[in-house]
């Protein structure tokens, strides 16, 4: 799970970890009423979307009054705001934080993420910040310093100064540094983030250490031991029908294809996109159904489907195994009725109860193309979504 | 032969008594697999479906000798199930729960790493050796003995990939879940060595997935180490970057964890690739 980046930092004020003074606004007024408590001479306004990249697509401003905060304010609160991270159609900000201004000496990037290889929490940091580190990591890997760090030891100091020293930092501002980075890891492990991003980190001219932006992402599987990060979802940030489906325990994606996909098990879904293109076709959506799918939840999975216009035709592809090809078959027919299906359905049914299914498919009396394999039910879909079946 | 589980593994279920532990124990039971026990804390002492059930894994281990655990516990308290096991000295721990917590796992496996358990899973559909015993929630009836080990990230796609190679009369030596998650017991590295030491089995499917590194670490694996032939299918190569495809650790965060660049790598080994999943039963058919 995303949260905002004012959210993030007023996180991080709560684990002692050092940010700019500031707060969110949502309306021009709001803004200057912000920027005359922080003082000072110079505010920087950004706009609150959960992606990347916001200053270059003109999301970011520095303001060196008070009507320029309100001017800037006016204008990204409302923008439709693309970034590399948004898609073309970008998103509609509603928000933005004001924050005091700093003098910047130096930028540095730090990163909290779990190194899949040893399944160990791993603490990264690069001299230069403010950069895409994908592209570093790509292209000079080597100027990432990386250090893993023992679950049983947790964060020590020598993780902080062998990262802060990495990156040629020296007397006070080291100390600061360390007493940064362990906060941030006190805070990705109590609250259990997935990742940790301080993209820049800044050293100020006057030698102190400070998260200039900050990105925290949370492990959804954890949720349910954190209500307070719970209550930070933005649900406009989130797709309305993926959070639908995620409430009927239905993982779906959309997709800008027009083949619905219902699948069970999240390999094969894939699995079945892939094989759609693979035959000329495009998917409309990711779907996993899960294996604890009753009828009413495959009702649901299709209605959400459907949902999407672009859909011409939708292939059910569900290999049996905790999940009975029965329920699918009664979730199925079910929806084809109370939602009146005009598009052509392709169904492939394998594993547990697998002739039950189909018994029960052929004895609805509904038209459903039935496909043998996993290779059949794609041709036929792609062919059903160009009309040619 | 075969690996990890055979007609002599005796299984005891964590979380016997749940719906779910007691479907899909059952049936493992029904499969043919030696199911001596069952722990459920607070039950010890009643006979579940005539399975004696423990308070405690170690009063199962001790009382039953079993050396197979299977976790039916639910996310929260399920990384709690897995160190129990590990502490009672149970050899094989495979444990099918779905959404356990990333930092419940790290340290999960650091201790992991100090014992002599094999953990298979979180996340995944188990394991069988066709004929012999099945410990997971695979549907038994699809498979069929033989000598090809499959290993994979993904459930419902091994069943698809096993179902072709039965089809085929094809068999299966061992079919391993290895689990969606991130961090897991057992990789596929793991898995393959010990399908290279196992002498009845001849060749290896390997069913991967987007996001991390686990196929490509496996690749260079096989080049350098492996005489069976491996076939590779890797699923998402349709999908989107920066979105999670279901499972928590099919996600592509760089430009080296897409399927293509899996690809890539897996073919410069010298492991024969199915581009598609309808293909799996036919290029392991080639290769035998």
């Amino acid at each position: 799970m995303n949260v905002h980046e004012y959210q993030a930092k007023e996180l991080m004020r709560k684990f002692n970890i050092s940010v700019l003074d500031g707060e969110v606004a949502k309306t021009a007024k709001e803004a200057v009423e912000v920027a005359k408590k922080l003082g000072g001479n110079i505010w920087v306004v950004k706009a609150q979307i959960h992606a990347g990249g916001r200053g270059l697509g003109g999301g970011v401003k520095l303001a060196k009054s008070l009507d320029e905060v309100e001017q800037f304010a006016k204008e990204i609160i409302g923008m439709q705001l693309v970034t590399h991270q948004t898609g073309p159609e970008g998103k509609k900000v509603q928000k933005v934080l004001v924050e005091a201004g700093c003098d910047i000496a130096q930028e540095y990037y730090f990163g909290i993420v779990l190194d899949r290889d040893s399944g160990k929490i791993t603490m990264m940091a690069c001299e230069e910040g403010g950069v895409n580190i994908e592209d570093v990591a790509h292209n000079t890997p080597e100027r990432i310093i990386k250090v893993r760090i023992d679950p049983a030891t947790g964060f020590t100091p020598y993780v902080g100064r062998k990262l802060a020293f990495a990156i040629g930092l020296e007397g006070d501002t080291m100390k600061k540094c360390v007493k940064f980075l362990s906060g941030l890891y006190q805070l990705y492990t109590q609250k259990d983030c997935s990742v940790a991003e301080i993209n820049p980190l800044v050293v100020t001219k006057q030698g102190d250490v400070i998260a200039l932006d900050a990105k925290l992402n949370f492990d959804e599987n954890a949720l349910f031991r954190h209500p307070d990060i719970e209550e930070l979802r933005d649900p406009t940030e989130e797709s309305a029908d993926e959070l639908e489906a995620s409430k009927f325990g239905l993982s779906y994606i959309s997709l800008d294809g027009n083949i619905g996909c219902l699948v069970n098990g999240a390999g094969l879904a894939m699995a079945t996109m892939d094989i759609i293109k693979i035959f000329g076709g495009e998917p409309a959506n990711f779907l996993d159904v899960g294996g604890g799918a009753t009828k009413e939840t495959v009702e649901k999975a299709f209605k959400i489907i459907l949902n999407d216009k672009n859909v011409k035709a939708i292939l059910v592809n569900i290999f049996g195994g905790i999940m009975k090809c029965d329920i699918i078959a009664e979730g199925i027919i079910a929806a084809a009725k109370s939602l009146d299906l005009k598009v052509p359905l392709i169904v492939r049914l394998e594993g547990t109860n697998v002739s039950l299914g189909k018994k029960l498919l052929q004895d609805s009396g509904l038209a459903i193309t039935a496909a043998n394999d996993l290779a059949d039910a794609a041709k036929k879909a792609v062919s059903a979504a160009k009309g040619e079946l | 032969m075969s690996i990890l589980v055979n007609r002599d593994s005796r299984l005891i279920t964590i979380g016997l008594t749940g719906k779910q532990g007691t479907f899909h124990t059952l049936q493992s039971r029904d499969y043919g697999t030696n199911v001596v026990g069952g722990v459920t804390p607070g039950k010890g002492g009643m006979v579940h479906e005539g399975i004696p059930v423990y308070n405690s894994t170690y009063q199962a281990v001790k009382e039953t000798e079993a050396n197979v655990a299977m976790i039916f516990v639910p996310p929260k308290f399920a990384a709690d199930s897995i160190l129990e096991s590990i502490d009672a000295g149970v050899e094989l721990i495979i444990a099918i729960t779905e959404g356990i917590p990333i930092n419940d796992m790290v340290k999960v496996k650091s201790v992991l790493n100090n014992s002599k358990s094999r953990l298979i899973g979180p996340n995944c559909p188990g394991i069988i050796t066709p004929g012999e015993c099945k410990v997971g929630i695979m549907p038994g009836h699809i498979h069929m003995p033989g000598s090809v080990g499959v290993i994979s990230r993904s459930g419902t796609l091994t069943y698809e990939a096993v179902y072709q190679l039965t089809q085929r009369d094809i068999g299966q030596s061992t079919c391993v879940g290895i689990g969606g998650d991130p961090v897991n017991g057992t990789n596929f590295i793991d898995c393959l060595e010990l399908f290279e030491k196992d002498k009845d089995t001849e060749a290896v499917i390997m069913i991967g997935e987007i996001g991390g590194s686990a196929e490509t670490d496996a690749a260079k694996w096989i080049r350098d180490n492996m005489n069976k032939p491996v076939v590779s299918f890797i699923a998402g190569a349709s999908a989107p970057k920066g979105k999670r495809m279901g499972h928590a650790g099919a996600i592509i965060s760089g430009g080296d964890d897409t399927a293509e660049a899996k690809y890539k790598v897996l073919e410069e080994c010298g492991i024969t690739i199915a581009k598609s999943p309808a293909e799996l039963g036919e290029k392991l058919a080639s290769v035998l």
